[in-house]
């Protein structure tokens, strides 16, 4: 690699306009120079050029010449037509030139000394008559199976990319693969500045294309193998490398469709952006939810994309209608789009180009995948996990909540996905069976919601025919009870406490009179005692006045008496003998 | 050197044979190639077609659109318009035997 400051005056780059390709190659394709793209047959070479033509002409400004050494230019106008390119329309508009380079050997007998003079008039000729920055060379091989001396051809090839340089025109050279080189006959080492691999592979009956930057000189470029897609729209390459973790975050709120699911989200429902994983076994609600949370979006005026990978979309609607969703109006709206496909229609890869082709195309801001478990028929699980993860950053992003579900196998843990993706996950809803009393019933419970408050209680999960609906489980008496259980427990325990009540207003009667009857004998109680002691008092008075008479008289006796001063004794014995005498 | 035709288009005229042997020779310039080609043509006509040839030397350089007619991508490249069906020999024709056997001349005995 070049020292950096080079980087800036010199490299300067060729916008591709190949969807994906600009952001690998971090500009496009070094600016008047040759590219090497090789590939085995059918790996799409001569559809990368013409693309590359195509965008230059249309969107850059830049006329092409696509001088072809092995298809005709009318199968080529015929096979582009399909996607979307017009070469002839090109032609006629002096955008596009094309030169069929026709070499068949056997009309061909090869004596003596010669150069390819020939062709570089040829090219230098189609290059000036629409004043062309692009040049396609497909497939210059071509020379060595046409002609035989093949150290005149290297020699020339080496003065046809210099030439091209020296044009100041943007080539693209392709070239087949070989067993141990790059390219069959090493254009490689013609073409020492950038290099493009394109592979078709196929794994497990699933083939996906890739394409690798094997080297680009004086630039930094992505190193992986990339994933690409060919479709009605060309070709799309997918950035294959992880955004990292330093997206945005929001602190809005949006809801879930379902109010009392927002309750349990402290009220508010989740995170704009976040990313929610539903998992459940079969039938406990997850498309249900899936769908609540669409019709909320489209509610909103928010548009929703919706990928099905188990049913058809006029499935789905239909479903929903029976819980009172009416979700064909958002799509005749235009708020939500369906994508319906089987996950083994195509490998991973194409399975994360196509969902980064339609998300920028819908540009949504509800994402739903249902369920994510079916890719696994797609890949590994380390490659569905390495997709999602690339999903849900890409997501994350673009700030587009991320809804997914999964489906749990009967008998494998609930806190569990078959991806292992559960760290991506920001919340977690678990939908589970209840089985009780030979009834099911579906609870739902939030395994985790990263960064709010959220409720601990498992709800009982209802379908009813106005949509979702969530009520407490009866969760008293040390049991958790769900569906008819819970409420013929709700209803006895209605009937008890009635009757415990009515029980308790009698006895609280019966304690009141009781206190009554008390209260009563105590009045008739004290009254008594009153009584008696005022008899007691009185006669206490009487004595005293009795003792006080007698005293008087005793005094008045003495007095009659005239008797000497001993007086205690005298006083005694005549107490003595007032007892006596009483 | 454009469109030279040798002075024997009067031998042609005045042949009875029907079979006048139309040749093209393409260059680019008056390179030191194009002119051994040349030559060596010429000697080899001489030879084999005494009477009956045209040579037309076409030079890209000048004419460079008529590259795409003839398919040419080498330099120098003798095409053999007539007699059909057309036969290209590209290379500066030092190998007379080659030529020969390339123009489908049956030598003169």
């Amino acid at each position: 690699m070049v020292k950096k400051k080079h980087d800036v005056d010199v490299l300067e780059k060729c916008p591709t306009g190949i969807k994906g390709l600009d952001e690998i190659t971090k500009g496009g394709l070094p600016k008047g120079r040759p590219t090497l793209i090789c590939g085995s047959a059918g790996c799409g070479k001569t559809l990368f050029s013409m693309e590359f033509l195509m965008r230059g002409a249309m969107d850059y400004g830049e006329p092409g010449v696509f001088m072809t050494f092995e298809e005709a230019p009318e199968d080529l106008a015929k096979n582009f037509i399909s996607l979307g390119f017009d070469l002839n329309d090109m032609t006629s508009r002096s955008l596009i030139a094309t030169d069929h380079v026709y070499i068949e050997r056997s009309e061909i007998e090869e004596t003596g000394q010669y150069d390819l003079e020939g062709l570089f008039i040829r090219l230098g000729n189609a290059i000036d008559s629409i004043g062309a920055k692009r040049v396609v060379l497909d497939t210059i091989e071509a020379l060595f199976s046409g002609l035989s001396n093949a150290a005149i051809i290297r020699a020339e090839l080496r003065r046809l990319f210099h030439w091209l340089k020296d044009r100041g025109v943007t080539a693209i050279v392709t070239g087949e693969s070989g067993e141990k080189t790059l390219t069959r006959y090493g254009l490689e080492e013609y073409v020492a500045d950038c290099v493009i691999l394109l592979d078709f592979r196929i794994e497990e009956q699933i083939s996906t294309r890739r394409l690798r930057i094997v080297k680009y000189r004086g630039s930094s470029h992505g190193g992986d193998e990339y994933p690409f897609l060919i479709d009605e729209s060309g070709l799309s390459i997918l950035p294959i490398t992880s955004l990292g973790l330093d997206y945005p975050v929001s602190t809005e709120h949006i809801s879930t469709g379902v109010p009392k699911l927002d309750a349990m989200f402290d009220g508010k429902g989740f995170f704009r952006g976040s990313t929610i994983l539903v998992s459940g076994t079969a039938g406990t609600g997850k498309t249900s939810m899936s769908a609540t949370f669409a019709d909320a979006a489209c509610r909103r005026g928010e548009r929703c994309l919706y990928f099905a990978f188990e049913e058809s979309p006029s499935q789905i609607i239909r479903n929903m209608g029976s819980i009172g969703m009416d979700l064909a109006r958002w799509v005749k709206k235009g708020l939500l789009r369906f994508h319906s496909a089987r996950p083994s229609l195509y490998g991973l890869e194409m399975h994360l180009v196509t969902f980064h082709k339609v998300i920028d195309e819908f540009n949504p801001q509800v994402f739903i995948v249902d369920p994510i478990s079916n890719l696994s028929a797609a890949g590994t699980a380390s490659e569905v996990k390495s997709i999602l993860t690339r999903l849900i950053d890409h997501l994350k992003m673009k700030k587009i909540t991320t809804f997914l579900t999964d489906l749990t196998h009967f008998g494998g843990s609930l806190e569990h996905t078959s991806e292992e993706i559960s760290s991506l996950i920001d919340t977690w809803l678990l939908l589970r069976d209840i089985e009780l009393n030979g009834e099911r019933n579906r609870g739902l419970y939030i395994l985790k919601s990263r960064g709010m408050a959220h409720s601990n209680q498992i709800q009982e999960f209802l379908l009813t025919n106005s949509g979702i609906d969530l009520i407490d489980i009866y969760t008293g008496s040390g049991d958790v009870l769900t569906g008819s259980a819970r409420t013929a427990q709700e209803a006895k325990e209605k009937a008890s406490e009635l009757t415990g009540r009515s029980e308790a207003e009698r006895r609280l009667r019966a304690q009141k009179s009781k206190r009554k009857a008390l209260e009563t004998k105590i009045a008739a109680l004290r009254a008594e005692f009153d009584a008696e002691s005022e008899e007691m008092h009185l006669m206490t008075e009487e004595e005293r006045k009795r003792k006080a008479v007698l005293a008087e008289d005793r005094l008045e006796m003495a007095r009659l008496r005239r008797k000497e001063p001993s007086a205690p004794q005298a006083k005694r014995s005549k107490k003595k003998r007032e007892r006596r005498v009483r | 050197m454009k469109a030279v035709s040798p002075g024997k288009g009067k031998k042609t005229k005045t042949d009875s044979t029907e079979e006048i042997w139309n040749l093209r020779l393409y260059v680019a310039g008056q390179t030191p190639k194009s002119i051994t080609a040349f030559a060596n043509l010429k000697k080899i006509c001489d030879e084999h077609l005494a009477g009956k040839y045209r040579i037309e030397v076409i030079d890209l350089l000048k004419n460079p659109l008529l590259a795409k007619g003839d398919q040419i991508i080498a330099i120098p490249t003798l095409v053999r318009k007539l007699p059909e069906p057309i036969k290209k020999i590209i290379g500066d024709l030092a190998n007379t035997e080659r030529v020969l056997v390339g123009l489908d001349i049956r030598p003169v005995s």
